[in-house]
């Protein structure tokens, strides 16, 4: 039994210890906004915050969060719409989608931590892998969002 | 039912093809949320508050056909945007209906292309009848009737109905043998950058993807499949994975295994304890260089089918007073769509299958599914997830839905969701050929290109993959680029040599494009041989009313062509047609002392008839020059002992955010035909780039990826 504070609340999931974040997420607690994409901590497409930071959850035993503060994508905006999800929607950003969800936690740790982030700011941050080619969209957004808040028109798209 | 998976896999390839309109069996749609909503004709439902449904037959894994084919339907339905969505057909419904809703195959950039001329006749087809439905309520001429964002008019009697109001009359009526299409100078839905309708979801972490299937009772699946293509499964000890938790069974086939858990993790952890005994069959010594050793011994071959004949090189070159030889030649490549191949199936007790997959071909997934299972058509649905990425590994191939079927087929009455590990997914694909190229030129006193003799040593995908002899020996993949290439030199040949290997070979975005490469960097080498401008040493060869012309011209306008650059920063230019579009590339480069070359800039300028929607033709071009980007500085797939050598993105390296130039997209579409934009930007933009980094360094790059080259300056 591992004891986990998810998006706010409190699980008891019947998993090994050494079983990675990752997976106790989607197959275990149902949110699949988390993606696997390689297993090893190089894409991020599982990224999500672990007490804030930006951590890649198919790498961290579900031990290693216990007594910390779990956040998926669900949980960013706590059911509403993430003034980054906003941006997302406003700039098009997406192609596929698969690694996005990733990328999304990525930059909401960024601006936690560096509201006005420059380009080498990203650059450095956002290590998240694309196959897509959405980067230039990532970054317009990013700056978007370090500016002002977004448009609300995009909220509204999501329908709640 | 004469359908067969094969059919499937052929239509996947057919260029264009008109389809016979049926507008007939018009059925009541499944209602949702009480009233029901009316099916007007097979792409268009039509909700009783004037929502309005389109159906897509084309998968969408970012490339935006899903909006687009929307916003042509719309058009010509002439409703309201705010009120249109879009579903997916169904492919059981779809053979039962007679394949009504065209080939779902998506590919070949021909989502939009293909699909536009009947897509617009069904929404002018629905909107004539909604006319009609509302003219005979009011007993007036349909002539009498206008309409506007889904309201109709009757003018003289200034009565109006809404399309929610009559489209269950609309229904009953007969269609019209014939519509009108608008001018495309006239749209207002069409043409403009609508949102896509598939962003907001996948930026809330909904669960849209074959992936995030969830059903009731579902286990997980993990899969090793024979490291050697082509070898088979000698033995297996499955002791201690069968005792682990969660493990529920550990499924045996030809040349795959499988562990069926109640998570992913615990069913792929289970994996890795199993003791695999393979039998690498014929092919377990192979490599990158006896691959490489068979293309060069296809290119020696005296005997070559002719892709292209045009004059006589021999005679010309004999006569040229400047000979340019050079071989060029690519690695296989793996598609590694970020999103892993999966299939969830589930054979339910009644004996129906039900399949999610993230597919590029709804049908061939179908058919794919029924050949393993044994059902018959009637009794398989599949039900088309949003892909994690495409770039042609799901259309032509369906193994994933066969392992995926094989694996739920050993577990009736539960679902099975089915994953591959990245280190399957990177050594089971569908590769982009290998291939190497020997072309020779002549140049006359002038410095004209007088004669150019190319021979192609390439694997053939259509015989790999498709099983399909190509004509005459011929596989217009392998030879495209070069076999048609646009330049008016008046002696040319191209011979093709198909030598297959064993390693299996697909569609990777742009089939052929390599071919760009080497033309383009060749045509460069030519210029710098004939001492002439690469944008005028191309003009001279290009008709007049050859849009190719146009591509280049705007291009070199956009970039600002021969304008002097920062230090250390050069351009490369390359044109290519293909995929139904036209277009042309400026890449702006700079290789730091340490010989790193920097892509800064690229500038494309595409011409593709139409464009249905310029945002999303922009966000295609700027992810064909970051997937192809990679490609070029980094990526191969290596063969050793039979299998490929990658596993994952440390050897196998996608480009990060830092790397990604800017890119600058400029929409030339003259009209009259339409192009595709999900392939044609890859096409021109390693030879653009490596023609920069000539510029810069000296160094003529003929072989890929960049990271073997030593670019610092001699």
């Amino acid at each position: 039994m591992v004891k986990l504070n998810v998006n706010g609340k409190m699980h008891q999931v019947d998993v090994e210890p050494d079983m990675p974040l990752l997976w106790v997420l989607r197959d275990h607690l149902g949110l699949l906004g988390v993606k696997y994409g390689c297993g090893v901590a190089l894409c991020g497409a599982c990224t999500i915050h672990v007490d804030g930071a930006a951590v890649r959850s198919c790498v961290m035993p579900a031990s290693a969060a216990v007594g910390k503060q779990v956040v998926t994508i669900e949980g960013l905006a706590e059911g509403g719409v993430h003034r980054l999800q906003a941006a997302w929607i406003e700039h098009e950003v997406p192609q596929c989608g698969y690694c996005q969800t990733g990328m999304i936690m990525s930059a909401a740790a960024l601006l936690t931590e560096k509201p006005k982030p420059s380009d080498a700011d990203i650059d450095k941050a956002m290590t998240n892998l694309c196959r897509c080619g959405t980067y230039t969209r990532v970054r317009e957004a990013i700056h978007a969002v370090a500016a002002g808040p977004a448009s609300s028109a995009a909220a509204k798209k999501v329908g709640g | 039912m004469n359908i067969n998976r094969r059919g499937f896999l052929k239509a996947s390839v057919a260029l264009g093809g008109g389809l016979l309109l049926e507008f007939s069996f018009p059925v009541a749609a499944k209602a949702a949320g009480g009233m029901a909503a009316t099916e007007v004709n097979a792409w268009v439902v039509i909700h009783p508050d004037d929502r309005v449904v389109v159906r897509i037959a084309r998968s969408e894994m970012g490339q935006g056909t899903y909006t687009a084919l929307a916003q042509l339907v719309a058009e010509e339905l002439d409703c309201d945007w705010a009120k249109v969505s879009s579903e997916f057909a169904s492919p059981n419904e779809h053979i039962r209906r007679k394949r009504i809703w065209g080939s779902m195959s998506t590919g070949g950039s021909q989502g939009v292309r293909s699909s536009q001329d009947y897509v617009r006749k069904a929404g002018a087809a629905a909107r004539v009848m909604l006319v009609n439905a509302a003219a005979a309520r009011w007993k007036v001429s349909a002539a009498e009737c206008t309409v506007e964002r889904g309201v109709i008019s009757h003018g003289p009697s200034r009565r109006t109905l809404r399309y929610g109001e009559v489209a269950a009359e609309a229904a009953r009526l007969e269609p019209p043998k014939d519509v009108v299409l608008r001018d495309p100078k006239n749209w207002k839905i069409a043409g403009k950058s609508m949102h896509r309708f598939d962003i907001p979801d996948k930026v809330m972490g909904k669960p849209v993807f074959g992936v995030d299937v969830v059903l009731p009772g579902m286990l997980h699946a993990s899969v090793a499949q024979c490291p050697v293509f082509g070898g088979t499964l000698k033995s297996l000890d499955a002791g201690a994975a069968e005792k682990m938790r969660g493990v529920k069974k550990v499924v045996r086939e030809a040349d795959f295994v499988a562990v069926i858990a109640d998570s992913w993790w615990r069913a792929d952890q289970a994996l890795k304890q199993l003791k695999i005994e393979w039998d690498a069959g014929t092919n377990g010594t192979a490599s990158t260089a006896s691959i490489m050793a068979m293309l060069r011994e296809g290119l020696a071959d005296p005997n070559l089918p002719q892709a292209r004949k045009i004059g006589d090189t021999d005679a010309a070159l004999a006569t040229a007073a400047k000979v340019i030889e050079a071989e060029y030649s690519s690695p296989y490549l793996n598609h590694a769509t970020m999103e892993p191949q999966t299939c969830t199936a589930w054979l339910k007790p009644e004996g129906f299958l039900e399949v999610w997959t993230s597919t590029q071909n709804g049908e061939a997934s179908m058919a794919a599914a029924a050949e393993t299972s044994g059902l018959p058509l009637e009794k398989v649905e599949v039900h088309k997830m949003m892909l994690g990425g495409g770039f042609g590994r799901r259309g032509g191939p369906q193994d994933f839905v066969v392992q995926g079927v094989k694996i739920a087929m050993s577990m009736p009455g539960t679902p099975v969701k089915m994953m591959w590990s990245r280190q399957e997914d990177m050594q089971h694909g569908f590769y982009r050929p290998a291939s190497v190229v020997r072309m020779k030129a002549g140049l006359d006193a002038r410095g004209n290109l007088i004669a150019m003799h190319t021979r192609i040593a390439c694997p053939s995908i259509l015989k790999v993959l498709l099983r399909e002899l190509p004509k005459e020996g011929i596989d217009f993949t392998a030879v495209r680029t070069l076999s048609d290439m646009p330049y008016t030199i008046p002696n040319q040949q191209v011979d093709y040599a198909m030598r297959n290997g064993h390693v299996p070979v697909g569609f990777w975005r742009a089939p052929g494009q390599q071919n760009a490469f080497y033309r383009e960097s060749f045509i460069d080498e030519l210029a710098v041989a004939a001492g002439r401008d690469p944008i005028e040493f191309r003009l001279a060869m290009l008709k007049t009313a050859d849009k190719n012309r146009l591509v280049l011209e705007a291009v070199a306008k956009a970039a600002n062509w021969g304008a002097p650059l920062p230090p250390g920063v050069h351009r490369g230019l390359a044109v290519a047609d293909g995929f139904g579009s036209y277009t042309a590339m400026v890449a702006e480069v700079s290789v730091t002392p340490g010989g790193e070359p920097r892509v800064h800039r690229i500038v494309v300028a595409i011409d593709s008839g139409h464009v249905v929607n310029p945002d999303t033709c922009r966000a295609q071009a700027e992810g064909n020059v970051i997937f192809g980007l990679g490609s070029i500085l980094y990526q191969e797939n290596n063969i050793r002992n039979g299998r490929i050598v990658e596993s994952n993105f440390h050897d196998f390296r996608l480009p990060q955010i830092s790397e990604m130039p800017q890119v600058e997209t400029v929409l030339v579409p003259t009209g009259g035909f339409w192009g595709g934009h999900g392939e044609p930007a890859i096409l021109p933009l390693p030879a653009a780039i490596c023609n920069a980094i000539f510029a810069a360094t000296g160094k003529r790059i003929r072989s890929l990826p960049l990271k073997h080259h030593d670019l610092r300056k001699a």
